[in-house]
C-alpha cells in the first residue's frame, strides 16, 4: 500500500507530470464517454465513420449545429476529434504493447544468452532499423492495402528493434551483476533469473521509452493518415481530420486565417495527446527506478 | 581421518579467449572433508574463485571446465554424485541447497529491486516448496477446526480448497494443479500462504545470523541497510537450506576490521552448530589463519601446498608459501614483496610455474611440472626441494 502512495506522491510532486496526468486522464474520459460528448446520429450505422452534412468541398464555421465547424466533405470536426481519441488509444496501446511483448522478448533472450542467438536477433534487428522508419511504414501499408490494421502491423513492424535493442543492452548490463550469479548459485533456472531477476532492473528504461513512443506512434499514424494511407475517408482519427484540412491552411487572400479551425483543432488533439504522454513519460522515470526511490 | 565430502580429480578449467586459451585451472587435485574450514588462498589470479565457480558449475562463459571429475558424497541418502556429469536440472537442486556461495560483495549479491525478505524467501520457495506445502497445510486445517461464525463459514470452501492444493505440494513439489493456478492472477492467491511460511522461516534464518530486529530487516531493501547487515543477509541466504557445504568467497574483504571479526565469528559458530564444511577462498592469511583447519596455497590454477593451518604457518615448505608468508605486513618493518609478477595466464611458464620468481629455482624446474608429494602428516608439496 505505501508503494502506491509513494508513486503518487511522486507523480503530484513535480507539477509537469502533474500536468500530464491532467492531460491523459483528460482525454481518456473523452474516449470512455464519447457516445454521450458526441452522440451518434440516428440511423448511421458505424460510429467510427464521421457523419457528414452535404458534400461541399469549403469547410464551414463552427455553428450551432457543429460546435467546430466542418472540414472538407462536411465532416463534423467535433464529433471526429472526440472518436478520434479512441483510435488514437486503440493505435498507441495496442501498438506499443505488441511492440513491448516482441522487444522483451528478443531483447532479453539476446542479451541474457549471448552467442549465436544474440548475433541472429541483432542482425535481424539491424537490417530492420537500416530502412527509414516511415518509408518502411509506408511501403507495408501499401502492400497490405490502407486501413487502420496495415497501419498498425506496419508501426509495430517498424518499432519493434528498437525496443528489442534497449532491452538486449540492458540486460547485458544486468547480466554481468553479482546478484545474477548469485540467483544462479542458488538454483534459479534461466527463466526464473530472466523474469525475477534480470529484467526488474533492465525494463526500467523501455517503460520510459514506451510511454513516451505511445505519442509518437499516434503522431506517425496520422502522417500516414495525412498521406491518405491509414483509416477509409470519413473514419474518425486525427490525422485524417488534419489531411481534409490540407487544401484549407491558408485562407482567401485578404482572410488567411478564414479556415483557423479545420486545421487548429485536430492539431491540438495531437499536440496535447503527445505531450501528456511525454510529461508522463518523464513522470515514470521518475518513480519507476526503486533504487532512486524511498530514501 | 574425517571421510571427503568433495573429491576433486585432474579439475582444468580454460577459457577460450580472442587472444588465445587461459589455463585458468590445471589438472587440480583437492580434497573437501567433512566439517571442516578449508582455506584456498593466493594472489588476485591464481585460480582461487574459478575453483569455487567450478564446484557449483557456475563458470562464466567463455570458460569451460575441460575434464577431471568433482565427486560430492551427500550424507542425506544422495549417495556419491559426479558434480560435472549431472544434468542441468539436477545441479539445479544442488545450487542453494546442498552447495551453496556466499559472493565477495555483498552489496552486489542482492538484487536491488527486491526487499531482504523476498530474496530470502526465493530460496524455501525454490528447495523447500514440500515442506512450506506441508507448513501451509497445517496452518490453513487449523484455521478449518477452529474457526466458527459466519465469516468463516463464508471462507470455509476456499480454505478446503487450499489445504487440498497444499497438500498437492506438500506430496510432490512438481503436482500440476497448485503450479498451473500459480501462473493465473487471482487464483495465486491461493497459494500466498507458501510465501507466508517462506517468510517466517526467513525471519528465523535472519535471527540466526545475529540481525536484530529480523522482521523489519526482512522488510527492508538492500540499499536501506549497512554493510554488515547485507553481508548477514548473503550468508542467511546461502545457509537457508542447511548446505553440506558453504563456499565462501572472499566474504569480508569488503568489510571494515571490527565487522570482519563478527562474520569469522558468526562462521564459526554456523560450522559448530550444523556440522557443514566451508571453504573459504581469501587472500588474507591472517583471516584464513582465524577460521581455517586446513590451508591449500594456490599459484596460477596449480596447487602449491596443502597442509594444516599450524603446519602452513610454523613449517611452510613451498617456496611460494614462504615468499607469501613473508609479505604479510608487520608494523615497523619493510614490506617484503614477491619479485616478478604472476605468471601470464595466456603463456604459462613451463615446469613448474613458480620457477621465474622462485629464489631455488632448479634446471628441473624449467623441464617438469613437479608432482604433489606427501612429506609429512597431512602436508603435501608440489616442489623439487622435497
Amino acid at each position: 500500500m505505501s508503494d502506491w502512495k509513494f508513486m503518487a506522491r511522486q507523480l503530484t510532486r513535480n507539477p509537469l507530470s502533474l500536468m500530464g496526468i491532467i492531460i491523459i486522464v483528460f482525454f481518456v474520459i473523452i474516449a470512455i464517454f464519447a457516445p454521450l460528448i458526441a452522440p451518434t446520429p440516428e440511423g448511421h450505422r458505424d460510429a467510427y465513420m464521421i457523419p457528414r452534412d452535404g458534400y461541399s468541398a469549403t469547410p464551414q464555421p463552427p455553428s450551432e449545429e457543429h460546435r467546430f465547424g466542418t472540414t472538407q466533405g462536411q465532416y463534423d470536426i467535433f464529433y471526429g476529434v472526440i472518436w478520434g481519441t479512441r483510435s488514437a488509444f486503440h493505435v498507441g496501446l495496442v501498438v506499443i504493447g505488441v511492440v513491448l511483448a516482441i522487444g522483451i522478448l528478443l531483447g532479453s533472450v539476446a542479451g541474457y544468452f549471448g552467442g549465436v542467438l544474440d548475433e541472429v536477433i541483432m542482425r535481424i534487428t539491424d537490417i530492420f532499423m537500416a530502412f527509414p522508419g516511415l518509408i518502411l511504414a509506408m511501403a507495408i501499408v501499401a502492400v497490405l492495402g490502407p486501413s487502420l490494421r496495415s497501419v498498425m502491423i506496419a508501426l509495430t513492424v517498424v518499432a519493434w528493434p528498437s525496443y528489442a535493442r534497449l532491452i538486449r543492452g540492458d540486460i547485458l548490463q544486468v547480466r554481468e551483476e553479482d546478484f545474477i550469479e548469485a540467483s544462479r548459485g542458488l538454483g534459479a533456472s534461466s527463466g526464473r533469473v530472466i523474469i525475477r531477476h534480470a529484467l526488474p532492473n533492465a525494463i526500467y528504461p523501455t517503460l520510459v521509452m514506451a510511454s513516451l513512443d505511445i505519442g509518437a506512434i499516434v503522431l506517425a499514424a496520422s502522417a500516414l493518415s495525412f498521406l491518405g494511407l491509414g483509416a477509409p475517408e470519413g473514419y474518425a482519427d486525427w490525422g485524417q481530420l488534419t489531411s481534409f484540412a490540407r487544401n484549407w491552411i491558408v485562407g482567401p487572400p485578404g482572410n488567411p486565417l478564414k479556415y483557423w479551425y479545420a486545421v487548429t483543432i485536430p492539431g491540438l488533439f495531437i499536440l496535447f495527446f503527445v505531450l501528456g504522454w511525454n510529461l508522463l513519460g518523464d513522470a515514470f522515470r521518475d518513480i519507476l527506478d526503486p533504487r532512486l526511490a524511498r530514501r | 581421518m574425517q571421510q571427503d565430502l568433495i573429491r576433486i580429480r585432474d579439475l582444468s578449467v580454460r577459457f577460450y579467449t580472442y587472444e588465445g586459451v587461459v589455463h585458468a585451472i590445471d589438472d587440480l587435485d583437492l580434497d573437501i572433508r567433512q566439517g571442516e574450514t578449508l582455506g584456498i588462498v593466493g594472489e588476485t589470479g591464481s585460480g582461487k574463485t574459478m575453483t569455487a565457480l567450478a564446484i557449483l558449475r557456475l563458470i562464466p562463459y567463455p570458460g569451460k571446465i575441460e575434464s577431471g571429475s568433482i565427486v560430492f558424497f551427500d550424507r542425506d541418502g544422495g549417495g556419491e554424485l559426479d558434480l560435472l556429469k549431472l544434468s542441468e536440472d539436477k545441479m539445479r537442486s544442488i545450487r542453494g541447497n546442498k552447495i551453496s556461495m556466499v559472493f565477495q560483495e555483498p552489496g552486489a549479491a542482492l538484487n536491488p529491486v527486491y526487499t531482504i525478505g523476498d530474496q530470502i524467501s526465493e530460496v524455501y520457495l525454490l528447495h523447500r516448496r514440500q515442506e512450506l506445502g506441508h507448513r501451509a497445510k497445517q496452518r490453513v486445517d487449523s484455521l478449518l477446526s477452529d474457526g466458527s461464525g459466519f465469516a468463516s463459514a463464508l471462507r470455509r470452501p476456499f480454505w478446503r480448497w487450499q489445504s487440498r492444493l497444499y497438500d498437492k505440494i506438500a506430496q510432490d513439489s512438481h503436482s500440476v494443479e497448485p503450479r498451473f493456478l500459480s501462473h493465473v492472477p487471482l487464483f495465486r492467491r491461493l497459494l500466498r500462504r507458501l510465501r507466508d511460511e517462506a517468510k517466517l522461516l526467513t525471519v528465523d534464518m535472519l535471527k540466526n545470523v545475529e540481525i536484530p530486529d529480523p522482521a523489519r530487516v526482512a522488510a527492508q531493501y538492500p540499499h536501506q541497510i549497512s554493510g554488515g547487515m547485507k553481508q548477514r543477509a548473503v550468508i542467511a541466504m546461502a545457509l537457508a537450506c542447511s548446505p553440506e557445504l558453504l563456499i565462501a568467497d572472499e566474504p569480508t574483504t569488503s568489510l571494515d576490521v571490527t565487522i570482519q571479526a563478527q562474520m569469522l565469528e558468526l562462521f564459526r559458530r554456523i560450522k559448530a552448530d550444523r556440522g557443514a564444511s566451508v571453504v573459504f577462498v581469501t587472500h588474507n592469511l591472517g583471516v584464513a589463519s582465524e577460521v581455517c583447519d586446513r590451508l591449500t596455497v594456490m599459484y596460477a590454477g596449480r596447487l602449491c601446498e596443502v597442509a594444516s593451518v599450524e603446519d602452513m604457518f610454523l613449517h611452510p615448505s613451498h617456496p611460494y608459501t614462504k615468499a607469501l608468508l613473508d609479505a604479510v605486513p608487520i608494523p615497523g618493518k619493510e614490506l617484503q614483496t614477491i619479485p616478478g609478477a604472476l605468471a601470464d595466464a595466456l603463456n604459462p611458464p613451463p615446469g613448474c610455474r613458480f620457477h621465474p620468481r622462485c629464489p631455488s629455482a632448479m634446471p628441473m624446474c624449467q623441464r617438469e611440472r613437479p608432482k604433489l608429494k606427501e612429506i609429512g602428516k597431512d602436508h603435501m608439496v608440489a616442489c623439487y626441494l622435497f
